[in-house]
């Protein structure tokens, strides 16, 4: 496997809080890969500095040999990353079917068109997205009252429009029940193997990050401080003492 | 199909006010004018304010280039006005593009005041260029075509114009390019993180207020015979902002109704007493307290409540 994402050097602080430290980081084409790491580790910073939201002080990231540094969100996306973001980030008073159908829109570059009418398009790649991420039943609500763990299954729906080959999941489970916390981790793994994703995720729930990831990475303090295959990462000496020790045995 | 039923009720309201000079009643012509003139201006910013989720403090600066332009080319110039009004539409939406790409840069509240700033310039351009706009005389006297210099060809003239502008926004609003913007109002960041360039999508949705502003200010300036500097003050502005507002800036034709009730209000208030500017204040009082999505989403919520019970 070849590196899909590769990151070299990568710094940034705010107002000298230093929330990346010198990281460097390979993700491979086609795996499922988590970050952990305490709150303010720099889990999110991480991901904003490889969607354009943030530009680093210094370092590289390159997606399939492309270097990202100097694009915008919007060019990004469109080389084939998209995003899920921590808080929900959703159009609150569209309905969940044109939430989804205005990313199909995007993607297919017709936002500048001004006279086809926007809601006859792309209804069948909406429904096919809807039902995919168990939304199809809500279609017609109002997105901004739907349950907090639909409007998360929604934020997935809108990422997967994009056609993604990187998906980048922001804590993809934060706030939900235990219950919602499964099956949303069960069909994003069906997801992202039926469409060959590579996964790149955060998340706080320990038993999700062992579940599905095939690699994790661990940061601190802004330092990735180990990486690697679960079971080399769980009996890493500096991650026990940083991480996992806090949280009592994993 | 909502499409289709949307297209009858239209049709069967231009033909009714189709109907209105046959009443004979000079008054009932000019204000029905006028109404229709205001509608097109509020549906105009409401592209920037209800669609895009920007609210401009300065639309009256293309409703007086477009005015002014109008007025101008036909009077100064001896255009005809099948190139006259073009012309002065053109103008205004190019003004517009032109602030707007200084506007886009900002948002909310750095947005507005930049819209107001630009449109104080433009007030500024038609009271010291007096050799051009008649400065504070205004600018008066127009040539008009003979076949609508009448009070009853002008309302038909101007109701196929403001019909022809409310499909033309009916068909934008309701595009693939409408649906983005208001994904980019909803949540702009969101909308930038599928693909949309929010700034340049901004963008085009001033210039196409502009232009459709521009479109009532010609409309305007021949119904009155004359532009005014007043028609590119602030106040001006305001005024648009606050129909747009008591209509109702989610749907798109409250700001038909908003423009409608406020004008008529005005017109009736004025023969009563001349505290119009109170009244006016009472009335965004009653609407940033109680009618936070106007007229029309009070509608609604009744609606609603009807249902349910």
């Amino acid at each position: 496997m070849t590196a899909m994402l590769h990151i070299d050097g990568l710094w940034k602080s705010f107002a000298g809080f230093v929330a990346t430290r010198d990281v460097s980081f390979e993700l491979l084409a086609g795996e499922t890969h988590a970050i952990i790491g305490p709150n303010g580790a720099g889990k999110t910073t991480f991901f904003n500095l490889i969607t354009g939201h943030l530009r680093p002080d210094k370092g590289s990231v390159s997606f399939e040999g492309r270097d990202l540094v100097d694009l915008p969100p919007q060019k990004i996306v469109r080389l084939g990353i998209a995003r899920s973001f921590q808080r929900i980030n959703i159009y609150p008073r569209l309905t969940v079917f044109e939430n989804v159908q205005v990313a199909l829109i995007a993607h297919e570059g017709q936002q500048w068109n001004l006279f086809r009418p926007g809601r006859s398009l792309h209804r069948q790649g909406t429904q096919e997205l809807l039902e995919l991420v168990g939304l199809a039943p809500e279609a017609l609500e109002t997105a901004g009252e739907l349950s907090y763990g639909k409007q998360k299954q929604l934020e997935l729906a809108i990422a997967l429009a994009s056609q993604p080959r990187l998906l980048l999941l922001d804590e993809p489970t934060a706030g939900m029940s235990p219950q919602e916390t499964g099956e949303t981790i069960a069909s994003v793994r069906d997801i992202v193997k039926a469409r060959g994703l590579t996964l790149l995720f955060t998340e706080h729930d320990m038993s999700v990050v062992f579940g599905i990831a095939e690699r994790i990475s661990v940061l601190h303090h802004g330092e990735i401080i180990a990486s690697g295959a679960p079971d080399a990462v769980r009996n890493d000496p500096e991650v026990k003492r940083v991480y996992l020790g806090e949280h009592g045995h994993v | 199909m909502p499409q289709r039923r949307h297209l009858i009720a239209s049709a069967i309201i231009v033909l009714l006010l189709a109907l209105v000079p046959l009443a004979g009643s000079r008054y009932a012509v000019d204000l029905t004018t006028e109404v229709m003139i205001y509608a097109l201006f509020a549906l105009s910013l409401n592209v920037l304010i209800g669609f895009t989720g920007n609210i401009s403090f300065g639309h009256a600066a293309y409703f007086a280039i477009g005015g002014y332009a109008c007025a101008i080319l036909l009077t100064t110039y001896g255009w005809p006005l099948a190139l006259a009004l073009p012309a002065a539409v053109v103008l205004a939406g190019l003004v517009a593009a032109v602030v707007g790409y200084f506007c886009v840069r900002l948002t909310q509240i750095y947005f507005a005041m930049l819209t107001l700033a630009f449109a104080m310039l433009v007030w500024g351009v038609a009271f010291k260029w007096k050799e051009v706009t008649g400065g504070d005389d205004g600018f008066t006297g127009i040539k008009m075509p003979a076949m609508i210099a009448h009070h009853v060809g002008y309302f038909y003239f101007t109701l196929i114009v403001v019909a022809a502008g409310i499909a033309a926004l009916w068909v934008i609003c309701h595009s693939a390019f409408g649906l983005t913007l208001v994904a980019i109002r909803e949540n702009s960041q969101r909308a930038g993180f599928i693909g949309v360039d929010t700034r340049h999508m901004r963008w085009a949705a001033f210039t196409v207020a502009g232009t459709f502003g521009g479109l009532a200010g010609a409309l305007f300036g021949m119904y009155h015979r004359g532009m005014y500097i007043e028609n590119a003050f602030w106040t001006e502005s305001a005024q648009v902002l606050i129909m747009v507002l008591l209509g109702g800036i989610y749907s798109f034709i409250g700001p038909i109704i908003g423009a409608a009730v406020l004008h008529l209000l005005q017109t009736f208030t004025n023969q009563y007493t001349p505290y119009w500017p109170t009244v006016l204040g009472l009335i965004l009082l009653v609407i940033v307290m109680v009618l936070p999505d106007g007229l029309i989403g009070l509608a609604r919520r009744v609606k609603a409540r009807r249902g349910r019970s």
